[in-house]
């Protein structure tokens, strides 16, 4: 088990998840480092569907899910309605969402909660699609990726748009913000502390491999979260009072082919295609190293 | 949110004379959301809205009364766009009736505010536990001024006592809200609410008569109004302040002899089918005032009204007006012709007073 984190699992075996699926590592590891006094607010999802097939739940502590695009919000309510009833202090507030929740439709809902300044830590676990209703693309869905509705085809090779910058849309609101991966739970449980300490909003996005609409084997999807650190597809860093903190940084740079070759949703790419994405994760990484030498207050 | 209401509010809140949380939204979206979180919470929850405001919340309108969650909401009627418009009208509410929340629709400011006492006491009761829409007229209400009395907070705690929930987010009784319900118990879901729609209409006559008891103030018997309709051969029917208008045209039609007279449905959901042909059956024609039109139908109240009668033997013959879209006016003399209309017509027309 990770170091220092409790045996108690507050989070139940038993939902209906694919093989393979990170999602429940994410749920698993928040009830973890939140204990029993937590309330989680689920965005309509994956999560939320696979966890909670009424009657039976995974969730031993108060959940509550009611749509797309409003977690933030409804959290929102229930941060005043603890307030209100003298019971805020001891709570973690936890929101929970998928990237298209997240990045796309509850896009909104999230920037008016965290200018309202309300205590919660935002978990998006990032699976880069609508995955719970058949790999639809979404904001965060990466450049050239195979979708249902940026197909490989002919003409128009999968996705044609870089990822949003979300991370660093949350931090300009004055926000706690940290990237997490499943492959490295102790980084990520780390960051769930910080978040439950601060004394304001939090926004942790957390890489959340999905067999089904990656088209990985089921067995990979722990290497594949792994790869996208050791070639800074996705790096794991923190904007703490404004100012990045690059938390862990590959021994040696992988080169993205690797990563990429080992997912259906990019078998199509070209050499053209594969060596403009590694052009992108390298200037984004420069970018990422040099804002943390510079120590610059980015926000 | 662009009422008085949330303003006088947010006076009340900042000057320290109400001790509630206030959350300032970006969208009424979100608005309905972080009330269906508070009340979740276990707190009473309120908020208000209008117009588009109200057609921006039609989502969460279904799942605050799926998850049976006791939030009251004033909606100050407005249009909906297109065209943009900001006037009056039931556009709005109507086109929620179907939502699962309660409907009760007022005809003066005092009504508006003794109406929202009682929801609250509707809506958190433990048989009941729908949200409950105040339905006040735009412009006409909300943003034209009347004394009202505000009653003192002594008296509306002892008649509304603190709200205790059914089930709360509770960290030491931990509870699920808001599952996916696949097909085998969806529906078992939806006939609850149903029945909990058919409780609520002896809720609403109680809690009506315990309001006057403790504020010597009624309106019917908080389900129907009459007005001069004991021996009433014509009858006018609306919702909201257009019944102002209409006990003026009535005053005088009778004092010219006419047997004229009203009836005012105030609550509009739970629909009262038996209470509208119990003081509907006795007139010969009734003319029903819609503010609303459902497109490819005719008005909403017309056609629900028409349908109350049908396993009815003898019937008024019930005529349908559509009057005062997004903020038109209607006249006395519009009350009156459509009284004289109704009174020579043998059979049902259709009229839209443009
Ligand atoms: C307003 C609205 N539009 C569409 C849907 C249908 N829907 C449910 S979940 C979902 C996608 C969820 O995607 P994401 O947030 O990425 O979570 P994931 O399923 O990948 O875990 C969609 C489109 C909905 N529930 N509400
Ligand atoms: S579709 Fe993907 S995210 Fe959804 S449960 Fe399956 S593996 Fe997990």
């Amino acid at each position: 088990m990770i170091n220092a984190l409790p045996e108690r699992e507050l989070f139940a075996p038993g939902h209906t998840a694919c093989a393979g699926c990170a999602a429940p590592m994410v749920a698993r590891t928040i009830l973890k480092v939140g204990g029993p006094d937590t309330i989680v607010c689920n965005a309509t999802g994956c999560m939320e569907v696979f966890t909670t097939p009424y009657p039976r739940t995974s969730w031993e502590v108060p959940w509550i899910h009611s749509a797309f695009e409003n977690a933030a919000a409804v959290a929102s309510g229930v941060d005043r309605a603890l307030k209100k009833l003298g019971t805020r202090d001891n709570t973690n507030l936890v929101v929970l969402g998928g990237d298209g929740g997240t990045f796309d439709i509850g896009f909104g809902a999230l920037s008016g909660a965290l200018e309202r300044g309300h205590k919660f830590t935002y978990v998006c676990y990032d699976n880069e699609a609508y995955m719970n209703t058949g790999i639809q693309r979404s904001g965060a869905t990466p450049k050239y990726a195979n979708t249902t509705t940026t197909p490989a085809g002919k003409k128009i090779h999968g996705k044609s748009e870089f990822t949003k910058q979300l991370p660093f849309i949350v931090a300009a609101h004055g926000a706690y913000v940290a990237t997490a991966n499943i492959a490295f739970l102790q980084d990520f449980a780390n960051k769930l502390k910080k978040s439950f300490a601060f004394n304001g909003p939090s926004y942790i996005q957390v890489f959340a491999p999905c067999p089904t609409g990656w088209y990985h084997p089921t067995d990979q999807t722990v290497e594949i979260a792994k790869l996208a650190f050791k070639t800074n597809v996705f790096p794991l860093y923190e904007i703490e009072n404004g100012v990045l903190t690059l938390n862990r940084k590959p021994p040696q740079q992988v080169p993205v082919e690797d990563y990429l070759l080992k997912q259906g949703r990019f078998k199509h790419l070209t050499k053209e295609e594969i060596a403009e994405i590694q052009q992108h994760v390298n200037s984004d990484w420069e970018r990422l190293v040099k804002l943390e030498e510079s120590k610059l207050k980015i926000f | 949110m662009e009422t008085h209401i949330p303003e006088r509010i947010s006076d009340f809140v900042n000057n320290g004379e109400l001790d509630c949380e206030m959350i300032y939204v970006e969208s009424e979206h979100s608005a309905l959301s972080a009330a269906l979180g508070s009340s979740a919470a276990g707190v009473r929850s309120y908020t208000a809205t209008s117009s588009q405001g109200l057609a921006l919340m039609f989502e969460i309108l279904h799942i605050v009364s799926g998850m049976r969650l006791p939030v009251v909401m004033s909606v100050a009627n407005r249009a909906l766009s297109a065209p943009i418009n900001i006037w009056n009208d039931h556009q709005d509410s109507m086109s929620c009736r179907d939502a699962g929340w309660i409907q009760l629709y007022v005809e003066s400011a005092q009504e508006a505010v003794d109406t929202t006492i009682m929801s609250f006491k509707i809506a958190e009761d433990h048989s009941v536990m729908l949200p409950v829409m105040v339905c006040l007229d735009g412009f006409t209400l909300s943003h034209v001024f009347e004394p009202v009395d505000i009653p003192d907070q002594s008296v509306v705690d002892k008649f509304l006592p603190k709200f205790v929930p059914v089930f709360r987010l509770d960290t030491k009784n931990p509870k699920t809200f808001g599952p996916i319900g696949y097909p085998d118990v969806f529906m078992d879901f939806k006939k609850q609410q149903q029945d909990a729609f058919a409780v609520s209409a002896g809720v609403i006559k109680k809690v009506a008569s315990d309001f006057n008891k403790s504020f010597g103030r009624s309106y019917g018997d908080g389900i129907v109004e009459a007005y001069e309709l004991d021996d009433a051969k014509y009858v006018f029917v609306g919702l909201g302040t257009i019944c102002g208008t209409a006990r003026v045209v009535i005053d005088k039609l009778r004092k010219e002899g006419k047997k004229v007279g009203m009836m005012k449905l105030k609550c509009f959901r739970p629909f009262p089918d038996k209470a509208i042909v119990d003081a509907l059956k006795k007139a010969d024609a009734v003319a029903v005032f819609d503010r609303a039109v459902s497109f490819g139908q005719k008005g909403p109240v017309f056609s629900e009204i028409e349908s109350a009668f049908c396993d009815e033997s003898k019937k008024p013959v019930i005529h349908s007006f559509i009057a005062g879209l997004g903020g038109r006016d209607v006249k006395l003399d519009h009350i009156e012709l459509a009284f004289n209309r109704i009174i020579k017509e043998k059979s049902s027309i259709t009229e839209w007073l443009l």
